[in-house]
């Protein structure tokens, strides 16, 4: 008798039902309302008289719905989603950490919330002492001298951080021409270098996944304006020769750029300041708890040495002279001569700072290093039981994440993303796919520090099952997901005939 | 440590499996010269109490309780409550980009709403999942339309948002352009005899605002006339969205570049904002950001994804449209669940309240200084001319506790004694009269002083 194919236990989850739901346009009917606006006290306005030939006649297809409605169809559009809240979200380079309730409750204070940007800088202390008090905080996490808060994410920090760089190689007469960046950089790295007019040379990385030092020794001439490093690298390892590094492109007049995405592997153990970075950027939705929010908002700090501070974005918050009653108060100088600019309107995304520094409040020095210990213990730990089943292409003892290649799966004709698509069954959102590049077949793990024993057990069992039904059952594992609502998603034909926004049936061809 | 799910048993039994002898041998890979041997020099670890208390009292420092007329770029509007219960659900606040369709279908469907309903107030065809925030979608837009046209021109509006500009050039900068700005006349409208001089064939686009910086209208269609005569892109920056229920949108653009902001997001000191790109269908391939497209699953069943990822970072590296990244996914819920409380009755009434106050505001303050670009089109903001410098008026309204208009001068030096007010849906008759009688009392003292 055939036995059946092996099929693993999901220990995690059971299916429950969800509910259908329409788009708002199919649910819309004239007439239906959600709100209802206060009597209106001054005289009443005829738009055409006013606007002429500027009004507008119509508003097409908006919809027009209920309140009911509106809650029950966002709340059932939730539940079609995985969050953190939900379970582990080990998506490798991204730090989905736990987004702590307190973050969002002091961000939604009335005279934080309600602050307007141009209000006056009398009325503005409060909220420029926040913004003072997260620099200072990140400036010693970072180990730098100066920073700004303006840009809105990470790329946009990179840009930023990059002007810098090339304000003061133009300050020295000479901007360069070239960024080196390594071939396990974020996509971002090249697309950044690219819009600040620098030419991207490639730098392979050696046989352990990391910075060839002697080849970097080789590229860096004095046409070089940075190297941009993630450290840890995209595969979860400390460059130890980080100052080696650093000592080479300082030898040229070069720069050392930062990606700091990953720096919930560093905070409290090491600062990129200390150990030779001019200039980096931080992610507060990654490292310091911001909420990702399907999709931002970010907030890209950048630090910075001393030599860059006088090309920071305008403004920055300085201290003023001391009031009438000695108090010293803090204004917004916007008289920077040196400066590259603005990079965003008003002063960055504010509410993130809020959150950020409620969250290092909350774990205080010590407790910022034991997040940092138990995300580096938790990659470990996940290294360690699974290195067995799947293959680790670099051995070198790894920090946050920990990064497996899909070369035994691949010989049953499962992928990486086949692999993470089956995860989804097992009750979890799939690790990062393909990234990075250097590993083909990647599968790029970041536990963060938010997950306990127990659901780490319950990953790596799954992680485990789905190695075995690769092995027995590769079928199974090819179609997955089994268990969602909708199975895989035609995208060849989303990207031919793209349909980017909703018609009326009646207007469809 | 409240965050951290473990006890210090299982940290030992963890390490012990690893084959680890203590956490420190985890981080055997850094240097020993660069460990930090020290503490961190933050606040020491603090209960949740004592992190509201801090920041109730940061709050307390604050505009709370003063009448605003300030707008320029940032607006307040009633948020209605549910956008606040909504976005917070952990489903929607703690997942991230919508990688893995088939468990983000809630944040990819909310987003193909949100194209949708950008495309039909904006009059365009295609919209994107949103920017950082409407000035660096306003750089982006240029720098697109130069991808498109393969000039390096780049004319600006002088009434385009002073900030704005400045980012622009920011952008622009590396990118080999070059942006020269195109005045306004003294109906405070872009000078068209002006653009017509300045718009040539190496012109890739020009970007105006409207309403503009002074809160008037531009004339989109004679605009474009202008500007399409010689093959350049008309790119319109919309910096109050809630103009669009009762201003007809700029249908003549190529791209439009909006900041959502106005659409149900706390005015939260200058940011998260929203911006959104939205662009006729033919200039896709162009388009920066994330994009939502429908399509079916392997039984047929609709479902959205996020699509043509080969113009992003992510894949095509330095060759990449822009290299955005994350972008503001919640605050674009937010600005589709303000949308359809709102709908396509309220939005219309919403910006006919605006209309109204800031007309009738308009006349009250008129009596007190001298209502400038009176003739012009206008939505909710208008800048008044006074005889006292608009520092020293502010002061001493502070004082009443009302903050006055935006002072101008520091933008345009030619309109030193102007600033620009703003009034919507939430300042009251009883507000606007208020205001409108320090400024009378204060131009009469100021006259018989004189």
């Amino acid at each position: 008798m055939a036995t059946k194919p092996f099929e693993g236990v999901r220990h995690k989850v059971r299916s429950h039902l969800s509910q259908n739901e329409a788009l708002v346009f199919e649910k819309s009917s004239p007439g239906k309302k959600a709100y209802k606006m206060p009597p209106l006290d001054v005289p009443a306005v005829d738009a055409e008289a006013l606007l002429g030939e500027a009004a507008r006649q119509d508003l097409g297809m908006m919809p027009e719905l209920s309140e009911i409605e509106i809650i029950r169809h966002f709340t059932r559009l939730s539940t079609w989603n995985y969050a953190i809240d939900l379970g582990m979200y080990p998506l490798g380079s991204c730090t989905m950490k736990y987004n702590p309730r307190v973050n969002e409750f002091v961000a939604r204070i009335e005279g934080i919330a309600e602050a307007h940007p141009y209000q006056p800088e009398s009325l503005s202390q409060g909220a420029l002492e926040v913004i003072r008090l997260l620099q200072e905080c990140l400036l010693d996490i970072t180990g730098m001298d100066a920073i700004t808060l303006q840009p809105a994410a990470g790329a946009h920090g990179e840009f930023t951080g990059i002007l810098l760089v090339r304000a003061y190689h133009q300050s020295r007469g000479n901007p360069r021409r070239k960024i080196i960046i390594p071939d396990s950089a974020h996509g971002t790295n090249p697309a950044t270098a690219a819009i600040c007019g620098y030419q991207v040379e490639n730098l392979r990385s050696n046989a352990l996944g990391m910075v060839d030092v002697a080849q970097l020794e080789q590229m860096v001439t004095d046409d070089t304006a940075a190297l941009m490093l993630t450290n840890p690298s995209t595969i979860g390892v400390f460059e130890s020769e980080i100052h080696k590094i650093a000592d080479i492109l300082h030898a040229k007049g070069a720069l050392l750029y930062m990606d700091g995405a990953n720096m919930n592997a560093l905070v409290g153990k090491t600062r990129p300041g200390d150990f030779g970075v001019d200039v980096m950027h931080l992610n507060l939705h990654k490292t310091f708890s911001t909420p990702h929010g399907g999709g931002g908002p970010g907030s890209g700090p950048v630090a910075a040495k001393k030599i860059l501070e006088p090309f920071l974005p305008t403004p920055v918050v300085v201290e003023g002279a001391p009031g009438e009653d000695g108090r010293r108060s803090l204004r917004l100088d916007y008289d920077r001569p040196h400066s590259v600019g603005r990079v965003r309107m008003f002063y960055g995304n504010f509410g993130m700072f809020v959150r950020a520094l409620a969250y290092i409040m909350a774990n205080g020095p010590d407790g910022l290093r034991q997040t940092t210990e138990d995300a580096v213990l938790n990659a470990n730990y996940i290294r360690k039981n699974l290195e067995d089943v799947y293959e680790l292409p670099y051995r070198t003892p790894t920090l946050h994440e920990v990064v497996f290649s899909d070369r035994r799966q691949t010989q049953k004709g499962v992928k990486t993303g086949d692999i993470a698509k089956r995860l989804i069954d097992y009750g979890f959102h799939p690790y990062t796919t393909s990234f990075p590049l250097i590993v083909p077949g990647a599968l790029m793990i970041e536990p963060t520090e938010s997950e306990s024993k127990e659901e780490l057990d319950l990953f790596i069992d799954a992680m485990r099952q789905i190695a075995r039904e690769a092995e027995e059952n590769p079928e199974l594992v090819l179609n997955a997901p089994h268990a969602t609502r909708i199975s895989r998603l035609d995208e060849t034909m989303a990207a031919r005939k793209p349909v980017l926004r909703y018609t009326r049936p009646a207007e469809k061809s | 440590m409240r965050y951290l799910p473990k006890s210090p048993g299982e940290r030992i039994e963890m390490l012990q499996q690893i084959g680890a002898g203590s956490m420190d041998d985890l981080f055997a890979t850094i240097p020993q010269e660069y460990r930090l041997e020290r503490d961190l020099a933050v606040p020491r670890q603090m209960g949740e109490s004592e992190i509201v208390d801090y920041f109730r009292q940061a709050a307390a420092h604050s505009a709370a309780g003063y009448t605003s007329f300030l707008g320029a770029g940032a607006y307040r509007h009633y948020r209605p409550v549910i956008i606040d219960s909504l976005v917070q659900r952990g489903e929607f606040l703690t997942s991230y980009t919508p990688y893995q369709a088939e468990i983000t279908q809630g944040t990819l469907q909310a987003i193909f709403e949100f194209q949708t309903m950008i495309c039909e107030l904006t009059g365009m065809e295609i919209a994107n999942a949103s920017m950082y925030d409407g000035s660096t979608g306003a750089a982006e837009s240029v720098t697109m339309a130069v991808r498109i046209t393969h000039r390096s021109g780049v004319l600006v509006a002088r009434t385009v948002h002073p900030e704005y500009r400045e980012v622009m050039a920011t952008y622009a900068q590396h990118q080999g352009l070059t942006a020269e700005t195109v005045g306004f006349g003294e109906d405070g409208r872009l000078d068209l005899a002006a653009l017509e001089q300045s718009v040539s064939e190496e012109t890739a686009c020009v970007l105006v605002q409207s309403p503009n910086f002074f809160g008037v209208v531009e004339d989109i269609p004679a605009i474009a006339e202008i500007v399409h005569k010689k093959g350049a892109l008309l790119v319109v920056s919309i910096a109050e969205a809630i103009s669009l229920g009762v201003v007809r949108p700029p249908v003549e653009a190529d791209i439009v570049s909006m900041e959502a902001q106005s659409f149900g997001v706390a005015l939260s000191y200058g940011g998260p904002y929203c911006g959104v790109i939205a662009a006729k269908e033919k200039y896709l391939r162009q388009m920066p950001g994330r994009l939502v497209g429908e399509t079916v699953d392997k039984q047929g069943r609709r479902g959205f994804v996020l699509t043509l990822s080969t113009r992003e970072q992510h894949i095509r590296r330095e060759k990449a449209t822009s290299n955005i990244c994350t972008n503001q996914a919640l605050v674009a819920l937010m600005a589709t669940i303000f949308l359809v409380v709102y709908g396509k009755e309220g939005i219309r009434e919403l910006a006919l309240h605006n209309l109204a106050k800031a007309d009738y505001a308009a006349k009250q303050f008129s009596s007190s200084g001298r209502l400038l670009f009176a003739g012009s089109p206008r939505f909710h903001e208008f800048v008044i001319e006074t005889a006292e410098a608009p520092e020293q008026l502010n002061a001493k309204l502070l004082q009443q506790k009302v903050i006055g208009g935006l002072p101008l001068g520091r933008w345009y030096p030619e309109l030193g004694h102007a600033s620009l007010w703003c009034t919507t849906e939430l300042n009251t008759r009883e507000q606007i009269d208020y205001a409108a009688s320090l400024l009378q009392h204060d131009s009469e003292a100021a006259l018989s002083r004189a």
